[in-house]
């Protein structure tokens, strides 16, 4: 496993106590109803909340060790985060934004280029719509090279038509990479058709129950409605 | 109109203003930063000087800024020369008086920020230095250039502790505002007409203007 993580942390209303892991080159998916914990997970992982124990480990570099005192700072852990909503900056255009922290500016232009952006590049944030701000967002997040990226619910401010077309595009841009992607959403259609792995998380822990519930359906269902469903879902992906 | 204690005026808040927003600026920001021990008495220290009346203010700069005076003594020993009774020692004075005033209004441009900004910056591997003039500063300009004009209104009209500091030498110290007093205390209405009405439209004009920074 290249991300390995057992995270402890006590919220107000419940304890996270978690244990994930993430190949390089897949996509875990972080599936919850509202408040579960899914966002306090994606924000230790980043560095940006500290577990009360645990351990977060990228290949051979530990990112946090209670038991030793380790704790590396955001800017040492080397990722990228696509958040809730908008976090581009407002003085940047979208191509500043996309290379704020790049290296290789041809990359930079490569990944405009294939979200679409390369005609508003010259545009402010507030200048652009919200699905072109989140695929800046995305852009901004891969150009940096990241050894992970973690995403939190990237797309769920968007309406569902944009929604799919965007996590097309993130789907197809990732399967290319090869670091260990975490995806937060509370759309169960979106975490299966994104994640490799799907990871229920309900009250702060793991629930697989609850995901079984969500997908299961409903007693008393007819072939005929079953098999729209499906379609439905299948539509969906 | 006598332009002289006009001129020192400007030339006073204009340094002053400077230096006061390179000051304020990494201050209201590590006021801005979370909580750190002593944090709220530092900040009740720094804005002082809106609490105290500016004669008591300048009553205590006389004290420090004398030869007598830590900073004084210090001023001199590297120098050569005193600050009490200079137009450096006015600026000096100017700048703990309105200190807070600059604080002040740059601590609530810097608080508006989204603070996912930051965090959005650390994540991308910015320090806490990098963040504050790649991303701080950049988005609080409007709030740095009302606080600019503040404080440059401020110092402009600064009287109680200019005098204490500075008294009233002619060209060096003798500002627009102290000009004022004298010329009434000398009955040359005239004159304290001319100079005070100088300052409505430079005051007017630039609260305008902090009106249209602070709008945005």
């Amino acid at each position: 496993m290249c991300l390995t993580a057992v995270l402890k942390k006590k919220t107000k209303f419940f304890t996270i106590d978690v244990e994930l892991s993430c190949r390089d080159g897949q996509t875990l998916a972080l599936i919850g109803p509202s408040g579960s914990g899914k966002t306090t997970i994606i924000r230790m992982l980043a560095g940006l909340v500290t577990p009360d124990e645990g351990r977060i480990v990228y290949r051979d570099r530990v990112f946090f060790d209670s038991a030793r005192g380790v704790n590396l700072p955001p800017q040492k852990r080397k990722l990228s985060y696509v958040f809730q909503d908008y976090s581009l900056f407002p003085h940047q255009t979208l191509h500043g934004n996309a290379a704020f922290a790049a290296r290789d500016r041809g990359e930079v232009d490569a990944l405009m280029d294939f979200f679409g952006l390369t005609e508003l590049r010259d545009r402010k944030p507030h200048e652009v719509s919200g699905g072109e701000r989140q695929r800046c967002a995305v852009c901004q997040a891969l150009a940096r090279n990241p050894h992970l990226l973690l995403l939190d619910e990237p797309f769920s401010a968007l309406d569902v038509v944009t929604r799919r077309i965007l996590r097309n595009e993130l789907k197809k841009i990732t399967e290319k990479r090869t670091f260990p992607v975490v995806y937060v959403t509370h759309d169960v259609t979106e975490a299966l058709f994104i994640g490799n792995t799907v990871l229920p998380i309900v009250a702060g822990s793991v629930d697989r129950e609850w995901m079984e519930r969500i997908t299961a359906p409903a007693a008393g269902t007819d072939a005929g409605t079953k098999a729209a469903r499906t379609t439905k879902l299948a539509l969906a992906y | 109109m006598e332009l002289l204690p006009l001129y020192l005026s400007a030339k006073l808040a204009a340094i002053a203003t400077v230096i006061l927003i390179a000051v304020a600026a990494p201050l209201a920001y590590l006021l801005t930063n979370g909580s750190w021990p002593g944090k709220s008495f530092v900040e009740a220290l720094l804005n002082l000087p809106i609490a105290l009346p500016p004669t008591v203010i300048g009553f205590y700069l006389l004290f420090v800024l004398g030869p007598k005076g830590s900073v004084g003594r210090m001023w001199e020993a590297l120098f050569g020369g005193p600050l009490l009774f200079t137009f450096t020692g006015i600026v000096v004075a100017s700048i703990f008086y309105s200190l807070p005033f600059a604080i002040q209004p740059i601590k609530a441009s810097f608080e508006k920020i989204d603070p996912r900004l930051k965090e959005s910056a650390y994540v991308l591997g910015l320090s806490p230095l990098a963040t504050f003039f790649r991303v701080i500063i950049p988005n609080s300009v409007n709030g740095i250039a009302a606080a600019a004009i503040l404080v440059f209104l401020h110092t402009m009209g600064a009287f109680g502790v200019v005098l204490m500091v500075g008294g009233s030498i002619a060209g060096e110290t003798r500002v627009a505002s102290i000009a004022i007093y004298e010329a009434v205390e000398s009955m040359q209405y005239e004159k304290a007409w001319a100079l005070s009405l100088a300052f409505i439209p430079i005051g007017y004009g630039f609260l305008l203007l902090v009106n249209r920074l602070t709008r945005k």
